[in-house]
């Protein structure tokens, strides 16, 4: 039976646009570096711009940190390490933590606009996850900080030092929470190095470091590139690195760190496999898979890229997920409606752009939402392909953007045998009313996270890792307290 | 107001049948549509949006009063406000029907003569439907006789929780049948359901046995309309209009009376079955307060300022 007669979900109540001000954002024109609790002058950088990838226009210029700069940072952090935080009973590093967590709760609409403006993610996502989250990271670390005896790893555990952190560009604020605030809770001190194209958040943060009274030093934040990074990484004042990002650059990271024998974590890529079992809830399927691929326009690590149904509802599935996909509102980030926003570089977009062609070459069928796509920035339309099989590259290689490779399979081990064909492990997702089907498949599958009937779900008392090319190392929970920890 | 009837619609040769056929459907997981519920009540709906929104929620409202206390006055009153819900201002929309117990249907037909607002009456034994057959059938011979263009029965909610489902299946058909034209709301009075697997079964039970529309509550228990049932009874009728190609209404009754929840319902329905519900002939608001809330911000689009509450009757 066709739906023609569903007339367009859309086109009769049309929502007016409802749009959050930019304003709120409260932008300079530049930013320097935050090192020994204080913001360089801009101008003796050599200064960067960041763009708005919703509109392709420049939002700010920022430092990028140079060899000496990260020098100096990491020599600050070496500093209040060995002068303050080292020693400050655990119960006074909560007292930072519990402040920068309400600052962040505080400034939560300015840092949501900042964030949805320098990332190009819709802003009911910052406003309603990234924002939210990262304050709940600093809540939930604070109260570890004085509870460390109690972590499982010894009486009085150590912390490392000084600590290198680099971030990825997909959840700019939230990963600077996920490295900050178990490290800070612990004792460390740190440098952070935020994405080349999202700079922003993270220098909110810095300010909100300021106005909680944070020692200079504790947290120094370096704005920067590539080279900025992997000065960071090679510095020998450092006693960890912690790297979020991909799979390319955490392997030279690696590199580089065998030779010293410091600490080091790395959270990589995933080609995430969502596994549907022909009992389950079909409607909230839907939504799951919407949630797992769509969610930060696919730009997720953990993303459920490849989703694998039993042949016996694959028809069912997609035909609902094509209908449910025209539905997606696409486009101006900061409106609150928006559903899925702008893809965040040029670069990105060229990246899924070649992979999505690689598909059609390879013949896999695609299906794009219906949407219109603004005619500036960085966009691309919700996509799904069907008739997708192994050893197609976009079955194998992570997209990072918001297109969806649907496989099909006939039993549990050829579900499991699929989800796990991949060198990635980081997250998977199961399917199915049947909760012993869901237990034996989640057992068999070579993930760090598995969710089962729902998808991207993330919660600071919860650890989040992968395993094989993933990484290594989890975040969140008691468990990523012991990244930070001389265990 | 005429709700197209519905036409197609499979028979079963016995309970087993029917069983199977619920057994088939898929399930509800209450976590994911909780989520999506949470999900779009964000939806912000602005100016022309909001206005538009509060005419059709308007459009939508059974105007009801079920009390033991109900005169012949106070339903001429209702009768009054359904017409014309703001005298001062003729282009409010009118409610689409005026609710009320059998044996005052017929003031209510004398005082609607003439307008768009149908009567709709509550029978079978309302609101615990604990009642034999025949009185229940006698119930809605007389609202019909007395004039009702809509019937709400509830269904017997015990049957159903013990399995008898070909009972609760026989007895929709009855009514049916007895209504003689008359468009049938059936009433899964979904607190006492309590599970959404529940909610979804009893909504495809109703709808082969031949409901016009399929209603959440009696508004006389603890938990009445909800967004989450709202939102599988929606999904239901969605995909029972895709395997039948017949259209079946939902009304949501019972705690709804704020815009604010009134239009995240609309926001349900435009998001998950498609503007073709979004119309007093296949959606409902059984309320009452409801109205003078939404005529509340209906004035304040039009005014920019909030106007007091005594402005409107408090019928």
């Amino acid at each position: 039976m066709s739906d023609s007669f569903l007339v367009s979900p859309l086109g009769s109540l049309e929502y007016a646009p409802a749009p959050e001000s930019a304003a709120l954002a409260r932008l300079s024109d530049s930013y320097g570096l935050f090192i020994d609790g204080r913001f360089s002058d801009p101008e003796s950088h050599e200064l960067v711009e960041t763009l708005n990838p919703a509109t392709g226009e420049p939002l700010a210029r920022y430092a990028r940190g140079s060899t000496s700069d990260v020098d100096a940072a990491v020599r600050s952090a070496r500093h209040a390490y060995e002068s303050v935080w080292r020693d400050l009973p655990g119960s006074e590093r909560a007292k930072y933590l519990f402040r920068i967590a309400r600052l962040i709760q505080e400034r939560a609409r300015e840092l949501a606009v900042v964030e949805t403006l320098d990332n190009g993610k819709p802003i009911r996502e910052t406003r309603d996850v990234d924002v939210p989250l990262a304050a709940a990271h600093f809540f939930y670390y604070a109260g570890w900080a004085d509870k460390l005896g109690y972590a499982g790893y010894g009486a009085a555990p150590r912390p490392l030092g000084v600590a290198g952190q680099i971030i990825p560009w997909n959840f700019p604020l939230l990963m600077a929470a996920w490295k900050l605030a178990p490290a800070l809770a612990a004792g460390n001190t740190c440098v952070l190095k935020p994405a080349e194209t999202t700079p922003l958040s993270a220098l909110v943060l810095a300010e909100i470091l300021q106005q909680a009274d944070l020692p200079p030093g504790v947290v120094n934040i370096v704005t920067g590139d590539g080279t900025t990074g992997a000065a960071l990484v090679a510095h020998p004042g450092i006693d960890k690195v912690a790297f979020t990002g991909s799979t390319e650059v955490g392997r030279r990271i690696q590199r580089t760190a065998a030779q010293t024998g410091r600490h080091l974590t790395l959270e990589l890529g995933g080609k995430g496999a969502n596994i549907v079992f022909e009992d389950a809830p079909l409607d909230e399927v839907i939504e799951g898979i919407i949630d797992g691929i769509f969610f930060n326009q696919g730009h997720v690590c953990c993303a459920g890229s490849r989703l694998l149904v039993e042949e016996s509802v694959a028809d069912e599935v997609l035909r609902r997920l094509r209908r449910r996909m025209d539905q997606l509102r696409v486009g101006d980030p900061l409106d609150k409606n928006t559903d899925v926003g702008a893809v965040n570089s040029a670069t990105q977009l060229d990246k899924i752009t070649e992979l999505v062609e690689a598909g059609e070459r390879e013949g896999a069928l695609r299906y794009s939402a219906s949407c219109a796509l603004p005619d500036r920035g960085y966009w691309f339309a919700p996509t799904v392909f069907s008739n997708v099989s192994q050893t197609h590259r976009i079955a194998r290689e992570e997209i990072f953007g918001p297109v969806l490779s649907m496989l099909t399979f006939r039993t549990p081990d050829e579900a499991v045998a699929k989800a796990n064909n991949t060198p990635y492990g980081l997250a998977c997702g199961v399917w199915s009313e049947k909760g012993s089907r869901t237990l034996w498949v989640a057992e068999r599958l070579k993930a760090g996270v598995i969710w089962a009937n729902t998808y991207n779900q993330f919660d600071p008392t919860s650890p989040f890792g992968g395993v094989r090319e993933s990484g290594f190392g989890r975040e969140g929970g008691r468990q990523g307290l012991e990244a930070y920890l001389d265990v | 107001m005429r709700v197209p009837s519905v036409e197609r619609r499979p028979s079963f040769a016995d309970e087993v049948q029917l069983r199977r056929a619920l057994d088939h459907l898929s399930g509800v997981d209450a976590v994911g549509v909780t989520h999506r519920v949470a999900k779009l009540a964000t939806r912000s709906l602005k100016t022309s949006t909001k206005s538009r929104a509060i005419d059709l929620a308007l459009s939508m409202i059974d105007l009801t009063t079920l009390e033991g206390s109900d005169t012949p006055g106070r339903v001429a009153s209702l009768c009054a406000k359904a017409r014309r819900p703001d005298p001062e201002d003729p282009t409010t929309p009118a409610a689409a029907a005026v609710c009320v117990y059998p044996d005052l249907v017929a003031d209510a037909r004398r005082h609607l003569e003439g307008s768009s607002v149908a009567v709709a009456s509550v029978a079978t034994a309302f609101p615990s439907g604990r009642a034999p057959l025949s009185v229940k059938l006698a119930d809605v011979g007389a609202a019909v006789e007395a004039g009702a263009d809509e019937i709400d029965m509830v269904i017997d909610r015990g049957a159903f929780l013990s399995g008898r489902l070909g009972q609760v299946f026989d007895e929709i058909e009855a009514v049916k049948a007895e209504c003689r034209g008359a468009h049938l709301k059936v009433i899964l009075e979904t607190g006492e359901l309590v599970t959404l697997d529940n909610v979804k079964r009893a909504s495809w039970l109703a709808m082969w046995a031949g409901a016009d529309f399929i209603k959440t509550s009696t508004g006389k228990v603890s938990v009445n309309a909800t967004p989450t049932v709202g939102l599988v009874m929606l999904e239901a009728v969605r995909d029972f209009a895709e395997e039948t190609g017949s259209l079946v209404g939902v009304k949501m009754a019972g705690g709804i009376r704020t815009t604010k929840d009134a239009l995240r319902y609309l926001v349900l329905i435009n998001e998950t079955v498609g503007s073709r519900w979004l119309s007093p002939d296949l959606f409902r608001f059984g309320a009452s307060s409801l109205m003078n809330d939404l005529l509340m911000q209906r004035t304040k689009q039009r005014l920019g300022a909030y106007v007091r509450p005594e402005r409107f009757s408090g019928d």
